[in-house]
């Protein structure tokens, strides 16, 4: 049991390709709360989940909606005193949840980019009216009129692609993948 | 005529298919070339970085390695894919082992990355490879008295890659000046659309995109200049669920900088995608509109 690595220890791992400083170093100032322009919509602010992190909270930090409310827009990143890279932490606690398939129930953050890549994996290029089923129903119904709205005039526009967009070298694509992840259940 | 490798990225192909041929048509008309990548795959958004950052860089570098074999520096007019090309050229430049690993898996499409290639955001062309004096000579028809709301964004200027100004940058600005419109200031210039949380967390996402409307129109904006086809979306197409929800009456257009740029280069409006918004670019909204119907007064 002693050597058991802390939470905050498995999280900073995660951060290998980040060259922020380290969490421990946080002061916990909230510059990163204040700035947060989704803070108000956070389980915990961005403040909090590092507190908590640096606390080895990890139920309450895997149970709570921050990070999938991230929008990866940076703008703490790029204020934050002790220089922590707080966006790319939002995204290790992303792919950190994933990992251990725990999250909060009626996400749609998880889900939806899960979709995202297995479309990609597929077809190469991103293709909206099959990314849509991952999220359209877990709208309500006066979302999901006004998001059926929203998309009937983008096809009347020509803003909307009917077939799939795919690249013409997918085999080799598809063997790139493969040399990077295992492939299992995605084709 | 300078050429770049041109690198459109998924949303340009379709739903935002008016900023495509505004970004060809604009720069060819100011002498810089666009070569579109050889079967370039999408650059990952945001959401390859959730699940795994190897294949979020190998996905990226493929198309970088693409671009090298043309010897040309790559130019993204997307804010996500120029952000994810840019810091994943930086991170294999840095990280040898990183390289080769992911230069394993590029074998398998014959192609290599060896890090000679530069990224740029497309409005880095117009900023820094044109110019606004250069862009200020060729204007034939000055955007007299259309007030803009220059929106930034995130990705185009965020994370910070050296000491550039993220907190108040003026590029966009002078580029509108140099067109003849008038940028006006308004607070949430910097701010977030919301980006892809207008899919997964759509109330935060909607008060995001009200709070930037808002923000335009009480600056007295006639028209929002994106750089971004998400932010255009969010902003544009969005806002009548945003009037929907919170009883507001918004009616901003939202247009590419790249359109604005080519009205006043006089280029047709076909061929500038004008035509497909949602919110259209009404006469009473552009008083320039009524400056063109008369003639111009000799100075």
């Amino acid at each position: 049991m002693t050597d058991t690595i802390p939470f905050s220890q498995e999280i900073s791992n995660l951060l290998h390709a980040s060259e922020g400083e380290p969490l421990k170093n946080c002061i916990q100032c909230g510059t990163c709360s204040g700035t947060c322009p989704v803070a108000g919509y956070m389980d915990n602010s961005p403040r909090q989940i590092i507190a908590l992190i640096n606390l080895g909270k990890k139920d309450q930090v895997l149970e709570s909606n921050t990070f999938w409310y991230c929008a990866s827009c940076y703008h703490c990143s790029v204020r934050c005193p002790q220089e922590i890279d707080i966006t790319e932490l939002m995204y290790a606690l992303k792919r950190y949840s994933i990992w251990k398939n725990r999250y909060q129930e009626g996400l749609i953050g998880p889900t939806f980019s899960e979709a995202f890549v297995k479309m990609i994996i597929r077809g190469g290029r991103s293709f909206e009216p099959i990314l849509a089923t991952s999220y359209i129903f877990s709208f309500n119904t006066r979302e999901f009129l006004q998001e059926i709205q929203g998309a009937t005039e983008l096809l009347l526009k020509g803003r909307l692609p009917i077939l799939p967009a795919r690249i013409k070298r997918l085999e080799n694509f598809r063997r790139m993948i493969g040399r990077i992840i295992p492939m299992g259940g995605l084709e | 005529m300078k050429e770049f490798a041109y690198f459109p990225g998924c949303s340009l192909e379709k739903i935002a298919s008016s900023y495509h041929i505004s970004a060809v048509e604009t720069t060819k008309k100011l002498g810089i070339l666009l070569k579109e990548l050889d079967d370039w795959n999408c650059c990952g958004a945001t959401t390859y970085f959730y699940i795994d950052e190897l294949l979020a860089y190998t996905l990226c570098a493929r198309n970088l390695a693409i671009a090298e074999k043309t010897g040309l520096d790559v130019v993204a007019p997307c804010s996500a894919c120029y952000k994810n090309m840019f810091f994943t050229a930086a991170h294999l430049k840095k990280d040898a082992d990183l390289a080769d690993h992911v230069n394993f898996a590029l074998e398998e499409d014959n192609l290599h990355f060896k890090g000679t290639v530069n990224v740029k955001h497309l409005i880095e062309v117009f900023a820094e490879d044109i110019g606004p004096d250069e862009l200020k000579r060729k204007v034939t028809k000055p955007l007299e008295g259309m007030r803009v709301a220059p929106y930034y964004g995130c990705q185009i200027i965020r994370p910070q890659k050296d000491k550039e100004d993220v907190e108040q940058p003026q590029f966009f600005e002078e580029l509108l000046t140099a067109i003849g419109a008038t940028p006006v200031n308004y607070p949430l210039k910097v701010r977030c659309c919301g980006g892809s949380l207008i899919l997964s967390s759509r109330t935060a996402a909607l008060t995001m995109v009200r709070n930037l409307l808002q923000s335009a129109v009480d600056a007295q904006a006639s028209v929002i200049a994106t750089a971004c086809p998400l932010c255009q979306v969010n902003l544009e197409v969005y806002q009548q669920q945003v009037n929907q929800e919170f009883g507001t009456n918004f009616s901003v257009p939202v247009m590419y900088f790249t359109q604005l740029i080519g009205l006043a280069l006089e280029i047709p409006h076909k061929k500038l995608g004008i035509g497909k918004e949602f919110v259209a670019m009404a006469p009473h909204l552009l008083p320039v509109e009524h400056v063109w119907g008369l003639p111009r007064k000799a100075t």
